[in-house]
């Protein structure tokens, strides 16, 4: 076994590199066009979902027996939740993947799920308040999940501000993922917290072990627009990550090439 | 069919308050960030432009 020094250290990084075709794509100078071909496609696939959500939500699935219509917040609720901790969770995978492999382009994509990740939070803690006021009776409560939930709403902001706070960018994207790490530990919490403590929140609708309760029309509902609403996360962080790549490689080559393309 | 007009549509079974202000802000918001996004990447291609004439007008 060879000492690991710096030398070394790049040598095998750079074999790693060699091996895998995929981290051609590691390249902010290639992905950033891929990134501008595939945007389209994934913003004409969130609006289909959308619409066939909503069609479902409104029109197909029936008037809930004990709710009334005030259920049928649950079809951009959950969404919103599920997609608020699966970003995080994928922030924080290509953070990693920046820390250990030095690749540009993973701290890039870090930054620009952040903001589309804490606005889902915020829609999340949103339509859930408006849900708990007729249902609860009232607006907010300390509980498990719901205090969780506001965490993670901290934890993006949390890595936001850092990132903005350092001006040397590849310093911020080694900080930022420092955070967004050791903010993972909040997303096991924030799933089990209704099945840890006794919450005031409902338990999971949908779990992999028990069969769903809820009525067929409703479950498809809310899984389209869990699609609709992943397509959009998609197209807004592509869209995010383009504008990082500019920004970061305004004194490139490439850049000059590309612009002198622009009008 | 749940609803016998627009208007018991737009009512929501007396929840309108609650449904239609998650549905709005959650709409609004999304198609939000989308427009901030267009805006941001319109700016810095602005910026790169002008970054560009004035480095040609200093070569002349």
């Amino acid at each position: 076994m060879p000492y690991v020094t710096p030398e070394n250290t790049a040598t095998w990084q750079h074999q790693l590199v060699d091996h895998f075709s995929w981290f051609k794509y590691s390249s902010p100078q290639t992905f950033f066009p891929l990134a501008g071909k595939l945007v389209p496609w994934f913003a004409i696939a969130a609006l289909l979902f959308a619409v066939a959500g909503l069609y479902l939500g409104f029109f197909v699935a029936p008037t809930d027996s004990q709710q009334g219509e005030a259920y049928r917040i649950i079809f951009i609720h959950v969404p919103a939740a599920w997609m608020s901790m699966f970003i995080y969770v994928v922030m924080a995978f290509w953070a990693g993947v920046g820390l250990t492999f030095n690749t540009r382009l993973s701290g890039m994509m870090a930054s620009a799920l952040a903001p589309t990740g804490a606005l889902f939070t915020f829609l999340a803690l949103w339509s859930g308040s408006l849900w708990g006021k007729p249902t609860w009776g009232t607006w907010w409560v300390w509980d498990a999940r719901l205090t969780s939930e506001l965490i993670l709403l901290f934890l993006y902001f949390g890595f936001i501000a850092l990132q903005a706070a350092i001006d040397d960018p590849r310093r911020a994207d080694k900080a930022g993922a420092v955070l967004a790490l050791t903010g993972v530990i909040n997303i096991p919490i924030i799933y089990f917290s209704v099945q840890w403590w006794n919450t005031l929140h409902q338990g999971a609708s949908v779990s992999l072990k028990s069969a769903p309760t809820m009525v067929a029309t409703m479950l498809t509902g809310m899984l389209v627009m869990v699609l609709a609403f992943w397509m959009y996360s998609i197209a807004a962080s592509l869209m995010r990550v383009r504008c990082i790549i500019l920004e970061r490689e305004r004194d490139s080559q490439w850049v000059a090439d590309y612009m002198s393309g622009v009008k | 069919m749940n609803w016998a007009s627009w208007r018991d549509f737009f009512a929501m079974g007396g929840y309108a308050l609650y449904v239609w202000g998650s549905y709005g802000v959650v709409i609004g918001l999304l198609a939000m960030e989308i427009v901030l996004l267009i805006l941001r990447k319109r700016s810095i291609l602005r910026e790169l432009l002008r970054e560009r004439s004035a480095a040609r007008q200093a070569l002349q």
